[in-house]
């Protein structure tokens, strides 16, 4: 990979440590290129949605969750640092799975994290930063004439380019993207695949998918993760067509039965918590 | 052979069928029955307030405080200030209350802590508010009288308005913390993941998306309070000092519309006048609560609107 690196994980492990011990990730390393759409893969239950919610420190919205090893933006820790969470947070933003409008109009979905940091001088700056946003997911000219009716009444595709306005909205180096096309029907998915391309020119993008049809339509890098572990991290080409890993090949060749190792005490069931 | 299955089966569909359509119509009753049992109650107070109707005007007696049934005289506005109140205080200091301890349990307590605090809260909704009235006759009482009502100039006998309310926001708000926090924790986790996730701090999460998202249902819990507030009988009866008169201060004895009930039932009896007086009260609240849940209907639709997520 010779292009830089944004994000970087070291030695990750995540454990749930509810009524019972789920070990979600073991010790991930991964490196995320700066500018490029990264996907993760891998059956379901098997970390992807913690690694990507670890990033940012959404997970600790959870009780119960105990974290190591650590997670570097640029040379900023995530984790070992004085650095208050909401301000690492609007550095690496996140777009959940479901499409969700916060209960304000589209404009205040759109101004919210902006409003918040107070990063405009006028009303004028704000609509206008407010326009080019909703201009860059290709929203503005299905809103213009309703920027004041709740964001919730849009429809589900529209919602979630709105949700990717809001985040890209607070300027963040790197986005996290939940599943998001998953709840879409396939027109709004197309529209907001298109979205994510068009936005790798300025952003880092990390994807959870679990279509591998969709990885291979768009992200740059692949990073296949089974039962909490990088099993292979590749670029696409080189991920679909000659993976390294048997692994690798037996998931791209459709075997996504996840093969628990019986003597493994710490092996996530069907019921990771992650993946709710 | 095949024919007599298929006739058996005929059979067997068509009893399906007709108890498909006969519990349709049972349940249809059933919800009809509520309606038509409010309008019955409503036109057996309407019946019987009929006597005091004809022979005052309904202007005079809302708006004269000489409440006298001996001599004939119905003044209902000591009662209705008495209402008035005691449900307004009572929501102002129970509300915030309420729902600050609704976002502390829904959203900042945790484990153990969490499990505790919710427990006791439902432990003390579940208490019948006769107990509530009881203890505050030997604590409440004694230290808004000798303490509270000369701190601040005023003097008393502890039994009043601000008493009642008092107690009575120790009553109602136990209910009004279960229901916020019931809406509070029915909030799907991506508003709380999407506010953060653009570095929202879990304060402005909660004052400016959560606190809408579950607004319809807090807003629900506290008129359900209110309800309660406005209706509650036992509590004022004990509490309130039973005097039918303006009241000059938040300590001054008074009566509400459900004690002026209890407190002169016994003289029903003998009265003609005064029963139907009486009964007329009870009308005045079922039509106040009516409209009020009424209303509350259309702006709970309102704000579901305006909030939705």
């Amino acid at each position: 990979m010779t292009t830089n690196t944004a994000l970087t994980t070291k030695d990750l492990s995540v454990t749930y440590v509810g009524d019972r011990e789920v070990e979600a990730l073991k010790g991930v390393s991964i490196d995320f290129s700066a500018n490029q759409l990264s996907a993760i893969i891998g059956p379901s239950g098997c970390g992807k949605s913690t690694l990507l919610k670890s990033l940012n420190r959404l997970h600790e919205i959870q009780p119960n969750v105990e974290i190591s090893g650590d997670v570097h933006l640029g040379d900023q820790s995530v984790y070992n640092t004085d650095e208050p969470v909401p301000k690492l947070r609007k550095r690496i933003g996140y777009v959940p799975q479901t499409p969700t409008a916060l209960p304000l109009s589209i404009y205040e979905n759109v101004a919210y994290g902006v409003k918040l940091h107070g990063e405009y001088d006028s009303k004028n700056e704000l609509d206008a930063l407010v326009e080019s946003y909703l201009q860059k997911v290709n929203l503005w000219d299905e809103v213009e004439d309703r920027l004041e009716t709740p964001g919730a009444e849009l429809s589900t595709g529209q919602i979630q380019r709105l949700c990717l306005a809001r985040s890209l909205a607070v300027e963040p180096d790197v986005l996290l993207c939940d599943e998001v096309t998953s709840a879409l029907d396939p027109i709004s998915a197309e529209s907001v695949e298109e979205t994510l391309v068009d936005l790798k020119e300025e952003y880092t993008i990390i994807m959870v998918t679990h279509s591998m049809e969709q990885a291979q339509r768009i992200a740059d890098d692949v990073v296949f993760l089974y039962l909490g572990e990088v099993i292979e991290e590749n670029d696409v080409q080189t991920f679909f067509q000659n993976p390294e890993k048997e692994r690798t090949k037996k998931f791209i060749d459709g075997d996504t039965i996840v093969e628990y190792d019986e003597s493994d005490d710490d092996s996530p069931s069907e019921a990771v918590p992650a993946e709710r | 052979m095949g024919g007599s299955t298929d006739s058996g089966s005929q059979n067997r569909l068509g009893r399906r069928l007709l108890t498909e359509r006969v519990s349709g119509y049972w349940l249809q009753g059933a919800g009809y029955f509520a309606i038509v049992l409010f309008a019955l109650i409503v036109l057996a107070l309407l019946y019987q307030s009929l006597p005091l109707l004809s022979e005052y005007s309904l202007v005079q007696m809302l708006t004269s405080s000489n409440w006298d049934p001996a001599q004939n005289q119905f003044g209902f506005l000591p009662a209705i200030v008495g209402t008035v109140y005691v449900t307004a205080l009572t929501m102002i200091m129970g509300t915030p209350i309420a729902i600050l301890a609704a976002i502390y349990i829904a959203e900042y307590a945790e484990g153990r802590t969490k499990t505790l605090v919710s427990s006791f809260i439902d432990v003390l909704a579940a208490i019948p508010s006769v107990i509530f009235g009881l203890v505050a006759l030997i604590v409440v009482v004694p230290f808004v009288g000798d303490y509270l009502a000369p701190a601040v100039g005023s003097s008393a006998t502890g039994l009043g308005i601000f008493t009642v309310s008092l107690v009575m926001a120790i009553v109602v708000t136990p209910f009004m913390i279960s229901l916020s926090v019931e809406s509070l924790e029915a909030l799907p986790d991506e508003l709380r993941e999407s506010s953060l996730g653009v570095g929202a701090t879990k304060w402005e999460t909660i004052r400016i998306v959560l606190l809408r998202a579950a607004g319809p249902g807090i807003f629900s819990a506290v008129l359900l309070g209110f309800g309660r507030v406005f209706g509650a009988t036992i509590v004022p009866a004990m509490l309130i000092g039973g005097q039918t008169h303006l009241p000059s201060s938040p300590f001054a004895t008074g009566q509400t519309l459900p004690t002026l009930i209890v407190n002169d039932f016994g003289e029903l009896m003998s009265l003609p006048l005064t029963q139907s007086a009486l009964i007329f009260v009870g009308l005045m609240l079922i039509v106040v609560v009516w409209l009020f849940n009424f209303s509350a209907m259309i702006l709970r639709q309102r704000l579901q609107q305006r909030w939705q997520f």
